[in-house]
């Protein structure tokens, strides 16, 4: 392959001394958690499991696991493992309920993101002659942060552009000539269509590279992006909790993603709670091997995928992981924001004249998911007036989006026309899997 | 003073209105007046029945979500502007009316104007003053 490799002495190192690398920093983080996190030194001592006994990376599964639900337990700072003074930056996502689930970066943090960035920008081609485009969202997403801090340490000209507004941002495709994007894959497609439908020709914009994450997407869905706009559409993944984008990157080989492996330890864990070998699908777990600020160990992401060791053409050797096949627990992915039921579940108690039952229809009109709550009117709800029904679905609307961080249509219905709560299944209609582009 | 008037949550899908009326129509239940309001999500249906208990119970129990709330049955001549002056005494006094609907029950008689308005007392005390009548709910169902 051509393209250029960032940090060839990591990024191509033996699995030999990539391990070395992983236990040398495995033995430093378990001791930082265990002196200053203590939620971990808590959780390692009901294991009998002390620092003394973690000397390499394959000691790994005498660790405990994290999960969301211990992150919310300790809602907000708790997992951190400096000082507030030390944290220069806080991202959030949303959480299972209310409470979000909040990340915290020193400095050395933010800096090692923005290496890891550069890496997967890199990967996908992009070089200091490239003007990317960000169309992430910035904010207490990680998104369009992570994105514009990568392109900027490559030192390609950053158009940090945001989302929304898609005219605005087709005439600054136009007039900018970018020739790099970064958003969410439905985003690239809403855009590629939008360019479409205003007569551009593909030959028209400078596009070349596309970085898209934040959300599952499929083959089908690569194809037609690539299709459209001329470009070359790499999948770059990444989670809040434990950096942002750039934990892993498809290189153009498009063979699976390579985890960044001497910052994070990757396993995929099965039904019985073991490693799984590679090739086995399992539960996306990380431990992250050089954060400071919120670091990690054995962090259940509930991604399903597989691992596959084997040495890759484009010459890296990290350990690469399938796309993500599905989910091991009900989180749903509307508009690359995550949305678990719970959420809604949350929401809907708050509101009074309502009945616990309700149901998620998720589709795509277009090329953007939407989101419609049904939800059972009760006696106290009932109104004689239009619009006293349409302020009590305001109401609901409301409290949704203080939960549920995308926009929910929320429709009444009659009682009893909703699945009971037998089966969670049931509560969610998903059409866009009938859909041909995912 | 007021008539009672029953409020009954109906989704705008195919069939539900059908399924509501038979209901009615099988439990022998009978109606006064009826309207509805709707939007592309839902209706609701305001009914004045002759037997307000029978029907809410008939209805609740069948799992439908309703309501009794009170409203204002003015009578006035079945010939045009017979609507209009009571409308107009109505807004001249600054009172708004929520929706209306009307009836009339036997050929040759006054209509029956049903007014959903914010102010009820108020309403009725205006449309009095005017030489409007009010019915009650005893007058309606014998109507
Ligand atoms: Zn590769």
């Amino acid at each position: 392959m051509e393209n250029m490799i960032w940090n060839p002495r990591m990024e191509c190192m033996s699995r030999d001394e990539i391990h070395e690398v992983q236990s040398e920093r495995l033995r430093a983080v378990v001791r930082r958690v265990y002196e200053n996190v203590p939620f971990y030194r808590n959780k390692m001592q009901e294991l009998g499991v002390s620092p003394m006994d973690i000397q390499s990376i394959d000691d790994i599964d005498k660790l405990p696991f994290t999960t969301k639900q211990d992150l919310r337990d300790n809602y907000p700072f708790g997992m951190f493992a400096v000082p507030l003074s030390q944290i220069t930056r806080v991202h959030a996502s949303s959480g299972t309920t209310g409470k979000p689930c909040v990340a915290g970066y020193t400095s050395g943090d933010i800096d090692r993101w923005a290496e890891n960035m550069a890496r997967s920008m890199t990967c996908a081609g992009i070089t200091k002659q490239d003007v990317v485009h960000v169309a992430y969202g910035y904010g207490l997403f990680t998104g369009g942060l992570g994105a514009h801090y990568g392109a900027e340490r490559i030192g390609a000209s950053v158009i940090p552009v945001s989302g929304g507004n898609t005219q605005r941002q087709i005439q600054l495709l136009q007039d900018f000539h970018a020739t790099a994007i970064a958003c969410t894959p439905s985003y690239a497609l809403n855009l590629a269509e939008n360019i479409a439908a205003a007569g551009i020709k593909k030959g028209e914009l400078s596009l070349k590279y596309g970085v898209f994450g934040a959300e599952p997407w499929s083959e089908g869905m690569r194809e037609r992006i690539e299709d459209m706009l001329g470009i070359i559409a790499l999948d770059v993944y990444g989670l809040t909790e434990i950096q942002g984008p750039g934990v892993a990157m498809e290189c153009p080989v498009k063979n699976g993603l390579h985890v960044w492996e001497d910052h994070f330890y990757v396993e995929t864990i099965g039904k019985d709670d073991k490693p799984q070998a590679y090739g086995e699908q399992g539960d996306v777990t990380f431990t992250t091997l050089t954060k400071q600020g919120m670091p990690l160990l054995r962090y259940r992401t509930h991604d399903l995928a597989t691992l596959d060791a084997a040495p890759c053409s484009c010459g890296r050797t990290h350990v690469r992981m399938s796309r993500i096949t599905g989910r091991t627990d009900d989180m749903l992915i509307i508009r690359g924001v995550n949305v678990f039921p719970s959420q809604v579940e949350f929401a809907l108690t708050r509101v009074p004249g309502i009945t616990p039952n309700y149901q998620l229809i998720i589709d795509r009109v277009g090329t953007l998911d939407t989101m419609e709550v049904q939800v059972e009117l009760a006696p106290e709800g009932m109104e004689d007036t239009v619009r006293g029904l349409e302020n009590l679905t305001r109401r609901i609307e409301e409290q949704l989006a203080s939960s549920v961080l995308v926009h929910c249509k929320v429709k009444l219905c009659q009682p009893g026309s909703l699945p009971r709560s037998e089966g969670k299944a049931k509560r969610i209609i998903d059409l866009r899997k009938d859909k041909k582009n995912i | 003073m007021f008539v009672t008037q029953i409020s009954v949550f109906l989704e705008n899908s195919p069939g539900r209105l059908a399924e509501f009326t038979k209901l009615l129509k099988d439990s022998n239940i009978d109606l006064v007046s009826l309207s509805i309001g709707d939007t592309t999500d839902f209706g609701i249906i305001r009914a004045v029945m002759s037997d307000t208990e029978k029907a809410m119970k008939v209805i609740t129990e069948a799992g439908y979500t309703a309501r009794l709330n009170d409203v204002l049955a003015a009578e006035v001549p079945d010939c045009p502007g017979g609507l209009d002056s009571v409308v107009q005494t109505l807004s001249a006094s600054g009172i708004s009316i929520e929706y209306l609907y009307s009836f009339v029950r036997s050929e040759g008689k006054n209509a029956v104007i049903i007014f959903r308005v914010q102010e009820l007392e108020k309403g009725a005390a205006v449309l009095e003053k005017s030489g409007v009548h009010i019915l009650t709910n005893e007058e309606v169902r014998s109507l």
